[in-house]
């Protein structure tokens, strides 16, 4: 076959648009505030927390979940979030240096720059300005990528329906649309959450750690954790003791956009490369004066196939 | 009016007997299809369509053992992951004789075209039963999430097999004796070779960057920031393995079906063993690069080291040294041998990657379920019984002498 001038622009061409196309992705990923910190966010002090897991029940509530097991039924138990439960509160004890137990409220951290969004590919989860990291149910194709993709492990999945959603805490999105706290904030009776902007929640945080130098571990979890979190956490005892992830600091999309970078230049570069190639092959047969032809069969006849 | 009529049903009645049943009428040849093998093919095809239609009617909780910690287990471990991967030969053959002018090897490339349609039909198939929600997967264009890996793969793949299709049309037009779009076809040959090549290398590599976003969850012998080079790489390897290994069991089984001159099988498999040696090596140095990358080595020392050892040195290092060996010497058996240890060591690869050494921390492991191994054999096997029922019907294991002169 004759490659003419107008083949290989059409291969061109098609090369071309394609390379638009993917260029067009690196720039539509993260146009949100880098720090986030005008984003709402919600300070979990544990040293407050009492461990009367009413942020459950009011959870349960507003998300028209089932209620919550109850005290005894959780007692010495380490719960996980569940399709059905967006927030658990553990208890973890005793740790503290009182000889009292320390309780962690588990729930979806709401990162700036989330793993699940960047990673789901009809964005069913989808990082609203504002801060909560939204579900879109009837967009997903149930893939499941975002139970890999987060560092916190906190989708779940209805494995046992047949039209499965994916599950986790929305940050009561609607809730703060109207002007409302979060209801699991909206019940806490010993303040140890505050829901208010990012950027005054950090600030919060750190002062509560300087002005109590000797309580407080100087650390405030979700700072920096995946490139930041929504969801922040003081703590006087270490975050492993209340099994929070010890997660790295990058943000986690950024890991794949080097990769993801190259589809721009295998879809320019590769076709110019390959019918080069193409035209030396070519060349080639012609100077050796076989047209490939000859290349047909193989073999000439007599060499007759002997293992077949 | 009528004399028509009937010459056109017995015309249509010829037609079908000697392209469907193979020349006999149908009593024979419906008594020719049992067979001890064809007996087990079907039980397994049974089986597993069985599973699939449970899985949709009963959901993935009660037909597999995904749990919230371990959402990807085997039907994207194998049937996706492998399933492509094992595909790649219809990519790497496919480039070599139409674009790098490699024409002795032109009488391989149908079969390795064939093989990677049905595998990455299959592929999609396992996909789709994996998929929650499968029907919603037109939202890919109506909100696509072009910033993951897996939107890239998707839409690969999806272009990919529409090219493969139609590669793959051109026996199928021979067979049916449609000149002119046969033709026209030809004509598009070298420009669909080319946008397999570009496919293949994005998607091919991008299953590996999909664990790019998980580095705490696979394991640090495994997890580098070059995985996609590891799978690109790994995807020619396996390209090449696959096209030695289909070659030696569809040569000797479907010899009849050879018209014309019967290629020099030994030699061509002596010739992709000197690639395979070359490539294989390569892609061990590069899997080390990586260990020392990442420095590793002392968790070479540990339980996953050994398991990555038998990896990297049973199933690349040794495989690529009898590769060299085997073409070196003109020892074909050992070729074949190189090539059937190398299929098992990039499925063993793709399975560790994403199954048995992703969660290589959690207490509890994921063992797949029965309903879920019997699917992916039954696909498997469907497969298989495709490409004999295409093989046997269509010109694949040479061309059409009707149609020769064409390059493809």
């Amino acid at each position: 076959m004759k490659l003419g001038r107008r083949g290989f622009l059409q291969v061109a061409g098609i090369a071309g648009t394609a390379a638009i196309a993917g260029t067009a992705r690196a720039s539509s990923h993260a146009s949100l505030d880098a720090k986030g910190e005008h984003e709402s966010a919600m300070l979990v002090d544990t040293t407050l927390c009492a461990g009367c897991r009413g942020c459950e029940a009011a959870c349960a509530e507003a998300n028209g979940l089932p209620a919550p097991a109850s005290d005894e039924a959780v007692k010495g138990v380490r719960r996980d979030t569940a399709p059905e439960v967006f927030t658990v509160v553990n208890a973890f004890g005793p740790i503290g240096h009182d000889g009292d137990d320390r309780f962690a409220k588990r729930q979806c951290m709401h990162c700036i720059e989330p793993a699940c969004a960047s990673v789901c590919m009809v964005r069913a989860l989808d990082k609203t300005p504002e801060g909560p990291v939204v579900y879109h149910g009837d967009r997903c194709l149930g893939c499941r990528y975002c139970m890999v993709a987060c560092p916190f492990e906190v989708p779940k999945y209805q494995y046992d329906k047949l039209a499965p959603l994916v599950r986790k805490c929305t940050f009561c999105a609607s809730r703060q649309k109207e002007g409302k706290k979060p209801a699991c904030a909206s019940v806490c009776p010993t303040g140890a959450l505050t829901f208010g902007k990012r950027a005054a929640l950090v600030e919060l945080a750190k002062g509560r750690i300087y002005r109590n130098p000797e309580k407080y571990v100087h650390h405030v979890y979700g700072e920096h954790e995946a490139g930041g979190t929504d969801w922040l956490y003081v703590s006087d005892v270490p975050f492993e003791q209340l099994a929070m992830k010890t997660v790295r600091d990058d943000p986690y999309p950024d890991k794949v956009q080097g990769a993801l970078s190259a589809p721009p230049f295998v879809m320019t570069l590769w076709p110019p490369l390959l019918m080069g190639l193409y035209a030396f092959a070519k060349r080639r047969d012609a100077l050796n004066g076989n047209g490939h032809h000859n290349g047909h069969g193989g073999a000439p006849a007599e060499k007759e196939d002997s293992h077949g | 009016m009528d004399s028509t009529a009937v010459a056109a049903t017995a015309s249509w009645q010829v037609w079908f007997r000697e392209k469907i049943l193979l020349g006999m009428d149908l009593r024979t040849y419906l008594r020719s299809l049992f067979t001890p093998l064809n007996a087990l093919a079907a039980v397994l095809i049974v089986f597993g369509l069985t599973v699939l239609v449970y899985r949709f009617a009963a959901g993935l909780g009660a037909s597999t053992n995904l749990s919230q910690a371990q959402p990807w287990g085997l039907w994207i471990g194998f049937d996706m992951m492998s399933g492509i991967v094992l595909a790649a030969g219809g990519f790497t053959l496919g480039s070599a004789v139409h674009l790098f002018g490699m024409h002795e090897y032109h009488p391989i490339v149908r079969p390795a075209i064939l093989t990677a349609f049905l595998g990455y039909v299959l592929a999609v198939v396992g996909l789709m039963a994996d998929l929650g929600k499968p029907w919603n997967f037109y939202n890919m264009m109506v909100t696509p999430g072009s910033a993951s890996a897996l939107f890239e793969v998707a839409c690969c793949v999806l272009m990919y097999t529409t090219v493969l299709l139609l590669e793959f049309l051109v026996p199928v037009f021979e067979w049916l004796g449609w000149r002119k779009v046969h033709e026209r076809l030809e004509k598009a040959m070298l420009a669909l070779t080319v946008l397999s090549v570009v496919f293949s290398t994005m998607h091919q590599s991008a299953l590996g960057s999909l664990f790019l976003i998980a580095p705490a969850k696979l394991h640090p012998l495994w997890y580098s920031p070059y995985i996609f080079i590891f799978f690109f790489i790994s995807a020619i390897c396996a390209g090449i393995s696959m096209v030695i290994v289909e070659g030696s069991l569809t040569h000797r089984i479907f010899q009849h079906r050879i018209t014309g001159a019967h290629a020099d099988m030994d030699k061509l498999q002596i010739g992709l063993g000197k690639a395979g040696a070359i490539v294989l090596f390569a892609y061990f140095f590069l899997k080390m690069q990586g260990v020392a990358e990442g420095e590793h080595w002392d968790l070479l020392l540990t339980g996953w080291g050994a398991w990555f050892l038998v990896e990297i040195v049973g199933f690349v290092l040794v495989p690529s040294l009898l590769y060299g060996y085997g073409a070196r010497y003109k020892k074909v058996k050992l070729v074949r041998t190189a090539a059937v240890l190398t299929v098992i060591g990039i499925v063993l690869n793709r399975l560790n990657v994403s199954v048995i050494a992703y969660n290589f921390d959690k207490p509890t492991h994921y063992v797949p379920s029965w309903m879920e191994v019997s699917m992916s054999i039954g696909l498997v096997t469907l497969g298989v019984v495709a490409f004999r029922w295409i093989a046997n019907r269509m010109p694949i294991m040479s061309e059409d002498p009707n149609f020769a002169g064409g390059e493809f």
